[in-house]
Formats: structure tokens, C-alpha cells, sequence
């Protein structure tokens, strides 16, 4: 077992691992990506469309070029990223990284580390959806890399399950290429992925959206032969008496991601609702020398914000290995009733700072408040599917543990 | 002499194990294209202690034979068996009761270790169990395993000592004359045979009919399970079951042997006509959660990985029908329903020593160089690390990650694909790739990228399972 030491380590090489070393190495550490793929860029590689890069470049960016633009920026890309590492198991004592590759087993000892582990999607066998166990079932990201990646089609006809924006996109993408899109399933009231995906891959394409809507049923012996679709009421209970059956040989699901946290959850602070660990304005979570940054932390809408998230957290890593003081977490924000998704969770008060909240109710025109002082007001309708993000700068006068709100005015 | 077991579940891939220890020609022929697809996939894989099995009845001669005979069958054949024992568990008094008579029928079976915990004591060793629990029945011989893997390793190991293994191939008729076996005719040829054994699980009548034997019928009996995910581990230790009813033995709470927790079956009887019906049913998974939660009330479904379905061959006096027919050479191997995996190594000793030499007279000799060892393929979590480097330093295919879930190496793929493998699901049940809490989403297409690389076929002809389960319809564009 070969023993290797380094400064900053990188778990994962997605968007927010690549932007972590690329500000980790500019303090002249030794930083080391490791990615359990053959290359690194994660989904950015599969994601063909664009709309990426908007608020980082200042571009409208397709996934392949936002991540060519980081490689770009990271320069010698050999000299930083291990393609083809697993990381078997953390171990938080010995401060040890264990790992698989063709090398064989090799023990990483980082001085500080960044989980950058990104997130995985939720499958449609979790759901308890009545009927047969056949072929045909994918979820978007597999159906969107055997389309983009492999050049292959799932089927003939296709429903979409969930309006996330991995569907959206795939709803409007296996159009494109030729398949009988009938159309998107969404349980809630309201879509899930943001509304420009609405408009721009189903409205667009004459695709219908049903909400309020899922699947009752999966038909078919071997491969998908059609499913029974109908309404649900208010506690997602199928509605007797809505039910129709689809002629379909494909159901591409996209009913949610889940942040990829198991190599850590055992040790380090989590946030039941986020999904992930708990973290602070530096992107540190409770354990001193690990650093986390992007999906695993907290399902992102964009992957911007996931880039600027590592790269604060590859820029604290580093300083942090350089025996930087930094500044200590010594405000924590509480969630009111209308919040669902929140970080960072603590924060310095040393230098403005952004932060992402989710609200769990749709608001036609609402507030923000912290602990009781309005921080910003919305004059558009706020939606759980779309984060609200804000920089937070004026510290004065806040307690040590502030409530966030958003509330409904006017 | 020719000998050919029709079925390639556990039953009839522990005969022709068996058989294969004997200078005999044996012979499996299997309809679906892989071992152990059929009632062997979806059950509770629970190797039962054998208590609660009438003592009269032919399930109780061969259940407590079977459980002792898995030590040394899970070491020749390297399969994972976990004796993690077992607890019926009483809410009331009349239960108590119950499991004092559970106790009395243990050990007119042979189950002598049986022990009746108090509430306390059970809280000790299974802390999550619901509170209202006021006794339960420890059983430290039961245990878990992997029916499927058992199937495989045992076909293996009966392929290395020189059986001939059919997959893919239905029989379709039984010539007898003399009312002695003949020939077997099956969808791609035709075999004499003297010796039949009819392991054929739910369709065991029906091949029965074509010997002229039909004094019997198979029902299927559907059960629904919901797996959970392996970060539950722990939450029992041993296989949990609720005081049984007249109809089965309820539902229960089941530690797998890769550590995730599984709950059911339900029972629902389904007419004749549908052997193949493995849907699941909103009713079936709500009464397994209702009822696994009673056990358990801490079983949270946000864990859920799956839910599926199984059937069961179930005769009118649900017991097993063993032994020679009428027809001579016809021997039967039906209604193996619980506790068919405890009791399939003992039934299938039983067809060479009793049915074979005694019943039917045969002088069987046994094979000089049967070799008794297979070797499973390897795996790192079953693995130490030294190991496993050792491993990659001779082969590095072994330190390519494809399943990152369930830690499946590229190495072990190849593996599965030189012992048979040719779907996904040939794969998946080897490897447990794609088994775990992703279902696949980062691997299966990995997956069908190495196996169509490795047998040189395209894309879309690689099956998830069966003929029509196509994966993949074609290219975008040329």
C-alpha cells in the first residue's frame, strides 16, 4: 500500500472539485483532484445544451465548454487530477484517505480535504410504484448520456416522471432525436426544474405537463408495454376515476437527486434537510481539515453557484493548510417554518458572503427576513424549484443565532 | 445412464450438483437464460431453523436436515451464509401460547436449541424492536443467504465435475414407454434419457402432465418485499417473524446478507393461469409496511432501494412432493414452497441416496475426482485491503471501479461474464452490481459497454433479463 502526502485533496472532479483546485493551486499548495471516472467534468459532459455559465462567464455556455473553461483555468491537468481513484473509506482519526485504482490501493494523507462528491439521481425503484419490474425504466441522467454520450436511444414512445430539469431537457432532447414524446408527470402542484426549462423544452415543443399527476401503475412482462397515469389529491393519494393508460415502451424519470455524502455522514455534521453537511461562509464543515463544496452539500439550480462554492472552498483549504487563521462560524442561522433548503447553516460575519434558500411554499410577492429585519423583498412569485440566492453583507447588530423567514407581504 | 433435472432453481441446481458426484451423465435444462431466475430470485432467503413445519409433514423431514447441511455447503461452495438466528415474537398472551406449541413442534423436528426470551432479554440483543413485544422464540440456527448465489455456485460446481448445463431451452415433451422415461424433447432438440427429475417449480404439473403424471397441481402464491437501504444495517440483527398465521409464517424483517434490510412477503393465492404475474400492488406494499412496522417501528420507507414481487409453488396440501412415480425414471421434485431453500441440499441428498440407490435400485458409483470446492468471484468488501492490492498488481481490471455503490470492480465483471453471464441481470446477480442505492444509474451503462466488448455483440442486443427485454432501440444517427 503506497502512502502518498499532500496538501489540499480533492474528492470528485465535477464542476465544483475542478473549481476548488483551480483556486487551491493558485496559493502554490500541493492539491491533488481525485475522480472515480475516466475523466473528470461529471455531468457537465452529457450536458449538451446550454445555459450554462451565464452568471460566472458571462456566457451562455453548453456543459462540454463550462467545463473545457475550468480545464482551461486549472492549466496542467495531469499534474493535479487522478482520474480512475474510488475513495473507499475516510478515515477521520489518522486523517487518511483510502483509495482503488489500477495502482492498487494508495493511502492519501491530505492536510485538509474538499468533498466535492456531487450528487447522484433518486431511481424510480425507490418510489414503490406498483406493477412489473421491466426494461425501459431510466432515469434522465442515463437516458441523457446514452443519448449524448453513446449515441443511442432508449425507445420509441417515452413518458417523462417528474419535471425536474434533467427531464425537462430530456423531454425536449429525445424529441429532437425522433422519439414519441406523450408527455411529463409531476406529482406536485407545480413544476419542478425551473420555469425558462418549462417554456423552452415543453411549451415550446407541444409536450404536455401533467401536474398534479404520476404513475399508478407499470405494465409490461419483460420491456415497458404502458403505464396507468391519473391525478393525486392534496396528500399525493391517487384519485380514483382519473386513471388512463399510456402506450408507452420507455419512462425516463427524474424525480430528484440526492447529495452524495456516505463517505462522510458518519463523522461529520449533517443537515437533515439539505441533505448534506453542515457548513459555514468558508465552506467548512464541523470537521476542522474538511472542506465541502456543490451538489453533496445542497441541490444547486445552478451550476455557477456550485463553481463559485468551490471555489471559496478550494481558496480556505488552502489557506487553511498555509496556517492562515481563519476566522470562526460564530453565527448560526436557524430556519423559520417556510424554509426548506439553507446554506451555509454558519457564518464568520468577517466578509460578505453568499447564501441559498429554498422556500417551501410558492409566494406570489414575499420577503426575506433575519430574524425579524426584512433583508430583501421579492416582487416576482417565489417557487420551492427555484433558489433564491443573496449576498449577504451588514452584519451589525445580528444575534448568534439568526431565524431565517420568508414570508408572504402585501 | 442419463440423468436430466428439468429446472436450474435451487432445488434442481443442488440435485445436479449432487449428481455430478457419481459417474453419471447429468444433464440441467433450464427455460429462462440464466440460473436461478425463477422462484429462486424473489423470496425472503431466510434457511429456516425448521420448527414450525408439521412434524408429520414431508417439509419437516427435510428442513432441519437442510439448515445443518448449509455450514459445509456455504464453504465448498463459497457463498455467503450468515447464521444470524431468528425470533417469533408475541404481542399478547394467546401468542405466548403459540410460541410454547412452536416450541413443542421444534422439538419433535429436531430443533432442540430453541429458547423463549422475555421481553427484556429480546430488547438486549434487538433494541429497535416495537415495545409492546412481551416475549419471542430464539432460534440460533436460522440464517440468511443468497438463493440465487447458492443456485449459481452449485451449478458451477456441478458444471467443473462435468454436467451439462442448458440454458434458454424449454422442454416441451416427455416420451414414456413401458411406463418407463425415454426421451426428452425440448425446443432445440432431443435427448434419450433414463432418468427425469422434475424440478421445474411453478410449472412442475405441467411438465408432470407431459410424463402422464397429473395428480397434482402447482398455484402460484404472490409475495411483495420492499428492500432498504444498507446504511440501515443494524437495525436487526436477526431474521424477525410475527407470530404466524394459518396461511404463512407473516411478514417479517430480514438482515441481508450485504447488509440491507428486507421487508415481507405479503400471500396472495393467484389463479392457476398466472405463474408469471410479478407485479406489485399498491395494497400489497402498504400491508408490507404496515406489518413490518408493527415489528419495527423505526422502518423508515425513504430508504426504500426497491420494491419487488415473487411467487411461490404451492400444492393443495402445501407440502413438498418428493420422490419415483409411476413412471419409472420420473422422479418429482415439486411444491418446494417455504422452506424449500433450507431444505433443497437435504432433498437433493436424498434423490441420489434414497431415490436413485434405494427406490429405483441404482448402483450409483461415485465419481474418483469429484472436486467439492468453487470459488466464488472475488469482492472487496469481502476482501482486506492486502488482498485485494495483491489482486490488482496481477490483474489491474480488479482496481477499475464500475458500481460504485456496491463496490464492483471491472475485474469481477469480466468474471461474471467467463462463468456465463450475458445480460444485465447476469451480471447484477454475480456482482451485485447495480444492486445498490442507485439502481444502476452510474453503472448499467458501463456495463453493457463491457459486455458488449467482451462477446462482440452490439449495444442493442444485450437483454436486461429475458428475449423481449431489450434495453436500447439503436443509434441516434449512423
Amino acid at each position: 500500500m503506497r502512502r502518498e502526502n499532500v496538501d489540499v485533496l480533492i474528492i470528485g472532479g465535477g464542476a465544483a472539485g475542478l473549481a476548488a483546485a483551480i483556486e487551491a493551486k493558485k496559493f502554490g499548495v500541493k492539491t491533488l483532484l481525485l475522480e472515480r471516472d475516466r475523466s473528470t467534468g461529471g455531468v457537465l459532459n452529457q450536458c449538451i445544451h446550454n445555459g450554462f455559465g451565464l452568471h460566472v462567464f458571462k456566457a451562455e455556455l453548453t456543459g462540454p465548454e463550462f467545463m473545457e473553461k475550468l480545464w482551461e483555468e486549472l492549466g496542467n491537468l495531469d499534474e493535479v487530477i487522478r482520474n480512475n481513484y474510488t475513495v473507499l473509506k475516510i478515515d477521520p482519526e489518522k486523517k487518511e484517505v483510502i483509495t482503488l485504482s489500477e495502482e492498487g490501493i494508495v493511502v492519501f494523507k491530505p492536510k485538509a480535504l474538499i468533498m466535492a462528491t456531487g450528487a447522484r439521481e433518486r431511481p424510480l425503484n425507490s418510489l414503490r410504484i406498483p406493477g412489473s419490474r421491466v426494461a425501459g425504466v431510466f432515469t434522465a441522467g442515463v437516458a441523457q448520456k446514452m443519448v449524448n454520450i453513446y449515441n443511442r436511444l432508449p425507445g420509441n414512445r417515452v413518458l417523462i416522471v417528474g419535471s425536474g430539469d434533467i427531464g425537462l431537457i430530456m423531454a425536449r432532447r429525445l424529441k429532437i432525436e425522433g422519439m414519441d414524446v406523450v408527455g411529463v408527470v409531476e406529482i406536485m402542484p407545480e413544476p419542478g426544474g425551473l420555469i425558462r426549462n418549462v417554456v423552452q423544452c415543453l411549451d415550446d415543443f407541444n409536450i404536455p405537463l401533467w401536474l398534479s399527476h404520476t404513475v399508478f401503475k407499470i405494465h409490461g412482462k419483460e420491456r415497458l408495454e404502458g403505464v396507468t397515469i391519473g391525478k393525486v389529491d392534496e396528500n399525493f393519494k391517487p384519485i380514483p376515476g382519473t386513471e388512463r393508460f399510456l402506450e408507452v415502451d420507455t419512462l425516463v424519470a427524474s424525480v430528484g437527486l440526492i447529495p452524495q455524502n456516505e463517505l462522510i455522514e458518519d463523522f461529520v455534521e449533517m443537515d437533515a434537510i439539505n441533505r448534506g453537511p453542515v457548513v459555514d461562509d468558508l465552506m467548512r464543515t464541523s470537521v476542522e481539515w474538511i472542506f465541502a463544496a456543490g451538489n453533496n452539500v445542497a441541490i444547486h439550480d445552478l451550476v455557477d453557484f456550485v463553481y463559485e462554492e468551490g471555489k471559496i472552498a478550494g481558496k480556505n483549504a488552502a489557506k487553511y493548510v498555509l496556517g492562515e487563521k481563519l476566522p470562526e462560524a460564530k453565527y448560526r442561522f436557524e430556519r423559520g417554518d417556510n424554509v426548506g433548503v439553507l446554506l451555509p447553516q454558519k457564518f464568520t460575519g468577517s466578509q460578505p458572503f453568499k447564501m441559498y434558500v429554498r422556500s417551501r411554499k410558492s409566494l406570489e410577492k414575499s420577503a426575506i427576513s433575519f430574524s425579524g429585519r426584512t433583508i430583501r423583498k421579492f416582487n416576482w412569485k417565489i417557487r420551492p424549484s427555484e433558489m433564491i440566492d443573496l449576498v449577504v453583507k451588514n452584519f451589525e447588530g445580528f444575534p448568534d443565532e439568526v431565524l431565517v423567514e420568508v414570508n408572504q407581504i402585501g | 445412464m442419463k440423468v436430466f433435472v428439468i429446472g436450474a432453481g435451487i432445488t434442481g441446481s443442488l440435485i445436479t450438483r449432487e449428481l455430478s458426484k457419481y459417474d453419471l451423465e447429468v444433464h440441467v435444462i433450464e427455460k429462462a437464460p440464466d440460473i436461478g431466475w425463477g422462484v429462486t430470485k424473489a423470496n425472503s432467503a431466510i434457511v429456516h431453523g425448521g420448527y414450525d413445519d408439521p412434524p408429520e409433514s414431508v417439509r419437516a423431514k427435510f428442513a432441519v436436515p437442510g439448515n445443518e447441511l448449509y455450514d459445509k455447503l456455504s464453504k465448498e461452495l463459497e457463498f455467503d451464509f450468515l447464521r444470524t438466528g431468528s425470533y417469533v415474537v408475541a404481542f399478547k398472551r394467546e401468542d405466548v401460547e403459540y410460541l410454547k406449541k412452536l416450541k413443542e413442534r421444534g422439538k419433535k423436528n429436531g430443533v432442540t436449541n430453541l429458547e423463549i426470551l422475555t421481553a427484556k432479554e429480546l430488547k438486549e440483543k434487538e433494541p429497535n424492536l416495537n415495545e409492546e413485544i412481551i416475549a419471542a422464540l430464539w432460534c440460533p440456527t436460522a440464517g440468511i443467504t443468497e438463493p440465487w448465489e447458492v443456485s449459481i455456485a452449485a451449478i458451477e460446481n456441478a458444471q467443473e465435475n462435468g454436467a451439462i448445463v442448458h440454458l434458454g431451452e424449454k422442454v416441451t415433451d416427455i416420451i414414456v414407454q413401458n411406463q418407463r422415461v425415454k426421451k426428452i424433447l425440448t425446443d432445440k432438440g432431443e435427448y434419450d434419457a433414463d432418468i427425469v427429475i422434475n424440478a421445474a417449480g411453478l410449472f412442475a404439473d405441467e411438465i408432470a402432465k407431459m410424463a402422464g403424471i397429473g395428480d397434482f397441481e402447482i398455484f402460484p402464491r404472490k409475495g411483495e418485499y420492499i428492500l432498504l437501504d444498507e446504511k440501515l444495517k443494524g437495525l436487526v440483527n436477526a431474521v424477525i417473524f410475527p407470530t404466524p398465521t394459518k396461511k404463512s409464517k407473516g411478514i417479517l424483517v430480514v438482515p441481508t446478507v450485504d447488509g440491507g434490510i428486507l421487508l415481507g412477503p405479503n400471500a396472495v393465492d393467484l389463479p392457476k393461469d398466472q405463474k408469471e404475474n410479478l407485479e406489485t400492488t399498491r395494497d400489497g406494499l402498504n400491508e408490507v409496511y404496515e406489518k413490518s412496522r408493527k415489528l419495527v417501528p423505526k422502518i423508515d420507507l425513504s430508504y426504500t432501494v426497491k420494491t419487488f414481487a415473487g411467487l411461490r409453488p404451492e400444492t393443495k396440501d402445501k407440502d413438498f412432493i418428493i420422490g419415483a412415480t409411476k413412471v419409472w425414471g420420473f422422479i418429482n421434485v415439486v411444491g418446494i414452497r417455504s422452506p424449500g431453500l433450507t431444505a433443497a441440499p437435504a432433498i437433493a441428498k436424498y434423490i441420489a441416496e434414497k431415490v436413485l440407490s434405494e427406490d429405483l435400485g441404482l448402483n450409483l458409483s461415485k465419481k474418483l475426482d469429484f472436486n467439492p470446492y468453487r470459488r466464488k468471484i472475488p469482492h472487496l468488501n469481502d476482501s482486506n485491503l492486502k488482498e485485494w492490492e495483491e489482486l490488482v498488481k496481477k490483474d489491474p481490471s480488479f482496481g477499475r471501479t464500475v458500481c460504485f455503490c456496491n463496490n464492483v470492480s471491472e475485474g469481477e465483471i469480466l468474471e461474471a461474464i467467463r462463468r456465463g453471464a450475458r445480460t444485465l441481470d447476469g451480471v447484477k446477480f454475480r456482482t451485485r452490481a447495480s444492486f445498490g442505492r442507485c439502481q444502476g444509474g452510474f453503472c448499467s451503462l458501463k456495463i453493457l459497454e463491457i459486455i458488449s466488448r467482451e462477446l462482440s455483440i452490439p449495444l442493442e442486443e444485450i437483454k436486461q433479463n429475458y428475449e423481449n427485454s431489450w434495453i436500447i432501440k439503436g443509434k441516434v444517427r449512423p
